[in-house]
């Protein structure tokens, strides 16, 4: 493998970042103070997948990683949903 | 020592293997949660209002900016400044203790109030409830836990840093820490709506 370094993320992209969390972080429990059923939990999960996007692409530096560690995530993500998506094709039929 | 072995693509490869297994564990705890919310919906609701949405609020707010500081610090060490790395260490350490801090007060509430697991005051509330505070302790428990294992992790490499085994030319095991920290702050981004903001 070659030995490849990271340029350095400029201090300003990861405080930009920071502040789009804890906007984000803010949405979440205003939503959640409004009643809109079962929409509440979808869009509560929906908004932390953004902010775990947020996390990992720039906070953990998959950008600038190669294909390996993204096709890494996707392999482990399809796990998940399969885990997920099964559980619930058993727990959602009984 | 003229030539050495070094891959760190390799060494930050086998951080993300680990990591992945570490959201595998959590996310079996989320999927008994999700099957436990679609059995019982209302009391989930009923018992999340029991938590403090404050303490959840301010520790959300305390783990996103520590992964903010120690992402900084692996740019600062790339940068090859020292003593900002080593201050940006500290301060995500403070962080974390800070977290753990909280979490006592607020655990320290709720045992008060007799919600603890395997308590009579939650076993008269039905086990809707109790099924929630179980989980709720346990896996905010496990995430306390890799908050600690964080911490000790960020403070090592500090020390390692400030005795010059970890450069600017040489951070992996830097960078390898605060892959880590950020997994601990990943957790904790589902699991505080999914336990703290059920209407």
């Amino acid at each position: 493998m070659s030995e490849h370094t990271h340029e350095p993320v400029p201090y300003r992209t990861f405080i930009w970042i920071w502040l789009a969390l804890l906007t984000l972080t803010g949405i979440t429990i205003a939503v959640s103070r409004i009643n809109l059923g079962s929409l509440n939990i979808w869009v509560a999960l929906g908004v932390a997948s953004i902010k775990s996007s947020l996390v990992i692409f720039v906070f953990m530096h998959l950008r600038q990683e190669s294909k390996l560690f993204k096709i890494g995530l996707l392999v482990m993500l399809t796990i998940l949903a399969v885990f997920i998506g099964f559980t619930f094709f058993d727990v959602l039929y009984r | 020592m003229s030539i050495e072995h070094r891959d760190d693509t390799g060494a930050r490869f086998g951080m993300w293997l680990f990591l992945y297994t570490e959201v595998i564990l959590f996310s079996g705890l989320f999927i008994l949660y999700s099957m436990a919310l679609s059995k019982f919906p209302q009391q989930f609701a009923e018992a999340s209002h029991k938590l403090n949405i404050y303490f959840g609020s301010i520790n959300t707010i305390v783990l996103l900016t520590s992964s903010l500081t120690i992402a900084l610090a692996v740019t600062a060490i790339q940068l090859g400044r020292i003593k900002q790395t080593l201050i940006l260490c500290g301060v995500t350490v403070a962080l974390a203790l800070l977290f753990l801090v909280n979490k006592y007060f607020e655990w320290s509430e709720e045992i008060g109030h007799g919600i603890y697991p395997g308590s009579e005051h939650l076993a008269e509330m039905g086990p809707g409830v109790t099924n929630f505070f179980n989980l709720y302790y346990f896996t905010a428990g496990l995430h306390g836990l890799h908050v600690f294992i964080g911490a000790t992790l960020i403070s090592v490499v500090a020390v390692m840093t400030a005795k010059g085994k970890v450069t600017s030319d040489r951070y992996t095991l830097l960078e390898n820490s605060a892959l880590y920290w950020h997994l601990v702050d990943l957790v904790w981004i589902f699991l505080f709506p999914l336990y703290y903001l059920i209407l």
